[in-house]
């Protein structure tokens, strides 16, 4: 029997607000463990929370970029359980009215073709506090950190649309870059500003109902999202070719030992009490509220991936690795507005501009050669003032240089020689110079011919006009 | 308890230079221990209370611009935050919980210059009706200490009505400050649901919770709502609607009124004594020309089950922060975590507070919400309904505020249901987010105050406060 994955995944992320969703503090990331607490943080007796509106514009932007339906009258609710880092006992969150329903993200398959994923809603709620096991750090005990309670994230949960691991990876990866275009979230999975849950079950292919799904958790990586997903579909299909009974739970996947262990079972499920958040009055969102947020989105990946392809002629291959970032997609059309050719450009950034961002480990926004420089570089290759050859020597120096690259051209006496008068000269004594060679390439050793190009570019450290050399050379033996 | 000075004439003397308020402060302190066996505070903050009342009387003698609450002495109920002082609810669990900030309303108190002496003793988490379910023992009645003082704002309503503070504040959840104030013979004030800012007020039913004042007199009640009302930044469901000058407003002219008379409130289980003194008021009100109307809020029957269910859900969540972990006091026997859930809570709090937790956690259960918390909503609806409705064809309602005067210490204690039925003429007031008032209309003839409740029309307490005005001279 062959079986199909049904999954859905429920991501957090984390809002990049100033403050807190509930209280001014801040909502920043790091700081002495309980620094970015107050009152309100700590959950003490009497205080009372305020919504923060500019948590409302971040979650509206991703209800947007999404396709979602904005719900006019907004709640929140409280949910409960016990912990140590929850502070309230409950979690301030949302669940009958959320903030948006039936948006959906499109993903590009491996195998060709796109899918939509479904969204079956976004809603906004507090982050809790962090408790810290380590035994290095808290010995027997455990040690609570509230800087994170408060901060404000929205759940993307999405329909039960995803078919394998691969898709799933796919679906996120689309996600991410979504929220990091919106400027809401840093996307970050290995330090939890991007937190993922698979709820999988299995099927035989051509069965509508859904089979007997299991949640998983604690995958904080892209990769180990995709990794426990596969485990788990092997898992329950061999549960399932076994005769054995899938069983409704909540598992931990260990990374290290890559498999996934049982975190709770069905019946030790928390029953978390939602009832509407007496301390908050429903939000109503206005349609000039969401116009007005929809006027600063910015223009989202899949577009922009669709637009440098087709406004600058680069290969869809180019244009996704460009698209990356805003930040690296920003810079690309910032230089190929400079520049004269943007393929060459895009050939650049790949590989020049890319290998230096991974091997310093910066981002590009801290890159030393902006992009109008980058573009001054790939003009002189252009206008034959250097070679690409020499062009990545320039590069290279520019990196520790402020200057452009035409005064380092200039400054070292790089300029290419093209005079034809001057490099037939020069031909012409090397020819001399080297007559068994020359007897033995029009013998038909072809071979040799590189040997004479290389005599010219030794001469002229490297500054002849490839193109030129070879016709003269071509023309002269 | 007329012999003793209103708040009002006791800052109008102030402001005359009659007394300094050091010397106020400290005979205040004396009554308090005088008064030790009533139990009335939990904490008196003696250093802090002169100190401020001297830096007032240095004020005063440069010359310089005084608060509305000038030479006036304020107590607070122990669930209301002020900076630097234990804040209790009167439970073990926050026995040593130490605010480090201030309720709003404490701000505004203390920039209108009123002096804070002290912190009043309560039912536990502000759930009872007679102040028993305190840890630190009940609050007495000081017309007879063989019976309670009310509750839940029990040691507010003894603070002001033996003369330990001029005006006092309470919270009313359901009654709790309404009932205690008939109990003990003072005015005890509930405002509409959003004209005080609850920032600083311990959440026991967030939906239903509102902070009033205790006075002497109706008019000290409204000098200390104009001083706490208004919008907070700090508190969502505060209403920034204007704060009129509820004192001036006192003198306007009351138009002949049409009073409603809910038929619910004037039927079984109503002591005869009771109802004879609120129809003695209610023939002086038709003398002067008002008109009274028999209305209906056939809503009641179903009011303390509404009330019940909505209040225990809230606070079921309201103290689930009370585990010992952050603040307050962690039970010894903690070791591992479920322990330190199990046996914090359970040391911690009391019985009757225990009993409203459980309640509240089981009707909002899975399975249980729509039966019990969905319903208790629906019908909450149909209560605010039934008022607004009632609010078309009059201007006021007047019941009497508790079926009974107040009964003897211990007399209910074991009966939570007989207990819970003493606010029956309070709870839907709560219910339906309005304001409403308790004042003294006579005495038992067991000597026991007798309290009537006025109830208004949303936001209108400056009418509210202007017709117990008046019923309060005609008396």
């Amino acid at each position: 029997m062959e079986f199909e994955a049904v999954i859905g995944l429920e991501v957090h992320a984390q809002l990049l607000t100033e403050s807190k969703i509930f209280t001014p503090s801040s909502a920043r990331f790091g700081g002495d463990p309980n620094t970015q607490t107050d009152p309100v943080v700590l959950g003490l007796p009497g205080v009372l929370p305020v919504l923060n509106r500019r948590a409302v514009d971040f979650a509206m932007k991703m209800a947007l970029a999404t396709n979602s339906r904005i719900t006019p009258l907004n709640t929140f609710a409280r949910k409960h359980y016990f912990y140590p880092d929850l502070p309230k006992g409950y979690q301030i969150s949302q669940f009958d009215l959320p903030l948006c329903t039936g948006g959906y993200i499109e993903i590009d398959l491996e195998e060709g073709g796109r899918k939509k994923i479904g969204l079956t809603r976004i809603h906004m709620e507090e982050d809790a506090g962090k408790s810290i096991h380590d035994a290095n750090l808290a010995g027997e005990d455990t040690l609570v950190d509230l800087n994170r309670s408060g901060v404000p994230l929205i759940e993307i949960v999405s329909e039960p649309d995803i078919r394998s691991a691969r898709e799933a990876y796919q679906y996120l990866s689309e996600l991410k870059q979504i929220v990091t275009y919106l400027e809401i979230c840093d996307g970050n999975m290995e330090e939890g500003s991007l937190r993922c849950d698979a709820n999988i079950s299995i099927r035989p292919v051509g069965e509508s109902a859904f089979g007997v799904k299991t949640e998983v958790k604690n995958m904080n990586s892209f990769r180990n999202v995709e990794r426990a997903i596969n485990y788990e579909i092997e898992r329950q299909t061999r549960m399932v070719l076994d005769g054995e009974r899938i069983v409704q739970e909540t598992l931990l996947w260990d990374a290290n030992a890559g498999v996934a262990r049982t975190m709770r079972s069905k019946e030790e499920a928390h029953d978390y009490r939602y009832f509407p958040e007496p301390d908050l009055l429903p939000l109503e969102i206005s349609t000039a509220w969401i116009e007005e947020v929809r006027a600063t989105l910015p223009e989202l990946p899949r577009a922009r991936r669709e637009r440098l392809a087709k406004q600058y002629g680069i290969p869809e291959y180019d244009a996704e690795v460009l698209c990356a970032t805003r930040d690296l997609a920003d810079y690309y059309e910032e230089a190929a507005k400079h520049c004269g050719d943007p393929k060459l450009v895009s050939n650049w950034i790949m590989s020049d501009v890319l290998r230096i961002l991974n091997e310093q480990k910066i981002d590009i926004g801290t890159f030393s050669i902006s992009p109008q420089r980058l573009a001054g570089l790939i003009n002189l290759i252009l206008d034959d003032t250097i070679s690409s050859k020499i062009a990545k020597a320039v590069f290279e120096d520019m990196l520790t240089s402020p200057e452009e690259a035409r005064a380092i051209v200039e400054a070292k006496g790089l300029v290419q020689i093209s005079d034809s008068g001057e490099l037939e000269a020069l031909i012409d004594q090397i020819l001399a110079d080297n007559p068994n060679q020359v007897e033995q390439f029009r013998s038909g050793k072809d071979k040799l011919f590189g040997f004479f190009v290389g005599q010219v570019m030794k001469a002229t450290s490297g500054q002849a006009n490839p193109q030129m050399v070879n016709d003269i050379l071509r023309k002269k033996l | 308890m007329s012999h003793l000075e209103t708040a009002l004439e006791r800052r109008r003397k102030y402001l005359a230079g009659e007394f300094t308020l050091r010397d106020t402060v400290d005979r205040y302190l004396e009554t308090i221990e005088k008064n030790r066996h009533l139990n009335a505070f939990v904490r008196v903050n003696a250093e802090g209370a002169r100190a401020h009342a001297a830096e007032i009387d240095a004020r005063r003698a440069a010359g310089k611009p005084l608060g509305p609450l000038a030479g006036v002495v304020v107590a607070l109920k122990d669930n209301i935050c002020q900076k630097g002082q234990i804040v209790s609810c009167a439970s073990k669990i926050l026995a040593n919980f130490e605010s480090p900030y201030d309720a709003t309303v404490v701000e505004k108190i203390q920039a209108a210059d009123g002096v804070v002496i002290g912190q009043t003793n309560m039912d536990e988490f502000a759930m009872g009706s007679s102040t028993e379910n305190s840890a630190f023992g009940p609050a007495l009645n000081p017309v007879n200490p063989e019976y309670v003082s009310g509750g839940s704002s029990g040691g507010s309503a003894v603070a002001v009505a033996a003369g330990m503070a001029d005006i006092s504040l309470g919270s009313d959840t359901g009654g709790s400050i309404r009932q205690p104030a008939s109990f003990c013979g003072v005015v005890g004030l509930k405002p509409t649901y959003g004209r005080v800012s609850r920032y600083g007020l311990v959440a026991f039913a967030s939906s239903l919770d509102q902070i009033g004042p205790f006075g002497r007199s109706v008019a000290d009640t409204a000098l200390m709502l104009s001083v706490i009302s208004g919008e907070d930044p700090g508190d969502s469901t505060c209403v920034p609607a204007a704060v009129p000058d509820y004192v001036a407003g006192l003198d306007s002219d009351v138009a002949k009124l049409r009073i409603g008379l809910p038929e619910e409130c004037f039927g079984e289980g109503l002591d005869p004594e009771v109802k004879d003194a609120i129809n003695a008021v209610l023939d002086k009100l038709r003398a002067d020309g008002h008109e009274t109307v028999p209305v209906h809020l056939r809503m009641t029957d179903y009011a303390i089950a509404t009330y019940y269910i909505i209040a225990t859900a809230e606070a079921s969540s309201n103290l689930a922060r009370y585990d010992g972990v952050r603040y307050g006091v962690r039970s010894p026997r903690a070791d591992a975590l479920e322990d330190m859930y199990l046996h914090t809570r359970s040391e911690g709090f009391g019985a009757e507070v225990k009993r409203r937790i459980m309640l509240g956690t089981y009707v909002l259960s899975a399975g249980y919400y729509d039966a019990y918390y969905k319903k208790a909503q629906q019908v909450r609806r149909l209560i605010r309904r039934e008022y607004d409705k009632a609010f078309e064809s009059v201007d006021i309602l007047l019941t009497p505020t508790t079926p009974t005067p107040a009964f003897r210490l211990g007399e209910k204690a074991d009966d939570p249901l007989q207990m819970y039925l003493s606010d029956i003429y309070t709870v839907t007031v709560n219910l339906a987010g309005t304001c409403a008032l308790s004042m003294p209309c006579g005495t038992s003839s067991s000597g026991m105050p007798i309290g009537l409740q006025l109830i208004g029309q949303p936001f209108k307490e400056s009418e509210l406060l202007a017709m117990a005005h008046k019923v309060e001279g005609m008396l």
